[in-house]
């Protein structure tokens, strides 16, 4: 995980730009009172509480099934619990191959997601159409919206995911205020998003 | 050597049958167009034949070839274990068969599909648009002239 992390990374004061306070302020309010960055606390409490959006298409679900479920076990990472509504998640799953006729609807679900919101690409279909290369199938993902992390794999072990979970944990850490909101997805202005499914 | 389904059909439809083929155990016979629906009801309640169970409808694109495609048909006797494969060779200057909904109501699907993916119509079917592509598609992606890279996508680039 993060460099130095006991999994509670945000208090680091030797690093952390408060650093410098700690023989005056810190050594007078003792270990009662924490002190951090808004960004990093935010960061910190966002990464272990994704609520995700399984966008499920094809057989990398049941991929998806034995990661969720008790031997995988992502509730381990804080992403415990899948809303079915776009509204309520903001970790979206995109799980299996997306076809050019679903492609408005995957926009639909991403614009409809609250901000901060992430994309993560599970399995190659989704992250570049994999071996599906014609004139049915979306060549990857990002062709519509913005991708956090990529996952490949035809499906990608329970390991990999969990890795790519980890990733993303880290990268959301990262994030400024500034990051967001992303708004919605480029393609949006596309006539063709208007019709009728 | 026929089996009683050959040699029925060929008893029946002596004239409209083009061809037939037995190996096996595995039985096809090739048709007229003209006489499917006819040959699809015989097929269903001749009580020796009774094929009970449109299996598949699919279609070939013989590129190349005059009449261009075929029309497969797939059906099982339930009652007598059997199967037999009826081919329905279908011209590309008239792309048209008649539609067997009237015979098996289950034919309905299968039949959008072919049109949808090879732009056989099928005469008299109630609702023929298409079933896995979207409207706005242009051609058949199916068919053997459809460009290997030709990408129509609603949104997003054409990649």
């Amino acid at each position: 995980m993060e460099e130095g992390g006991t999994g509670m990374g945000i208090i680091n004061s030797q690093q952390s730009a408060v650093g410098s306070l700690q023989s005056g302020e810190e050594q007078v309010l003792g270990s009662s009172v924490l002190l951090t960055k808004l960004d990093e606390i935010i960061g910190w409490g966002r990464k272990y509480s994704f609520f995700l959006y399984p966008f499920v298409t094809a057989c990398c679900g049941m991929e998806f099934m034995s990661l969720a479920g008790p031997r995988y076990d992502l509730d381990r990472f804080g992403s415990a619990l899948p809303r079915f509504s776009p509204r309520q998640a903001d970790l979206l799953f995109v799980v299996g191959t997306i076809s050019h006729k679903q492609a408005p609807i995957l926009v639909k679900i991403y614009n409809q997601m609250t901000e901060p919101k992430w994309v993560f690409s599970f399995g190659v279909c989704a992250t570049s159409g994999g071996f599906y290369d014609n004139y049915a199938t979306v060549q990857g993902i990002d062709t519509l919206i913005p991708v956090d992390v990529y996952v490949p794999g035809c499906p990608p072990r329970p390991e990999m995911v969990i890795d790519g979970l980890l990733k993303l944990q880290q990268k959301v850490a990262k994030e400024k205020w500034s990051d967001w909101p992303r708004g919605e997805a480029p393609v949006t202005q596309n006539q063709n998003l208007k019709i009728k499914i | 050597m026929d089996s009683v389904t050959l040699k029925k059909l060929k008893e029946k439809f002596s004239d409209s049958i083009v061809d037939t083929h037995s190996f096996r155990g595995d039985e096809t016979a090739t048709v007229k167009k003209e006489k499917i629906v006819d040959i699809c009801k015989f097929l269903r309640d001749d009580n020796e034949l009774l094929y009970n169970f449109m299996m598949d409808i699919t279609a070939v694109d013989y590129y190349g070839r005059e009449p261009r495609f075929e029309v497969v048909y797939h059906l099982y006797s339930l009652k007598y274990n059997r199967r037999v494969r009826i081919k329905v060779p279908v011209p590309e200057s008239d792309c048209t068969v008649d539609s067997i909904i009237s015979v098996w109501i289950g034919a309905d699907w299968f039949e959008r599909e072919a049109y949808d993916l090879y732009g056989i119509i099928f005469k008299g079917h109630p609702n023929l648009k298409r079933i896995l592509l979207y409207e706005g598609f242009e051609g058949h992606p199916l068919r053997k002239d459809y460009p290997v890279k030709g990408r129509q996508p609603l949104i997003g680039p054409k990649n």
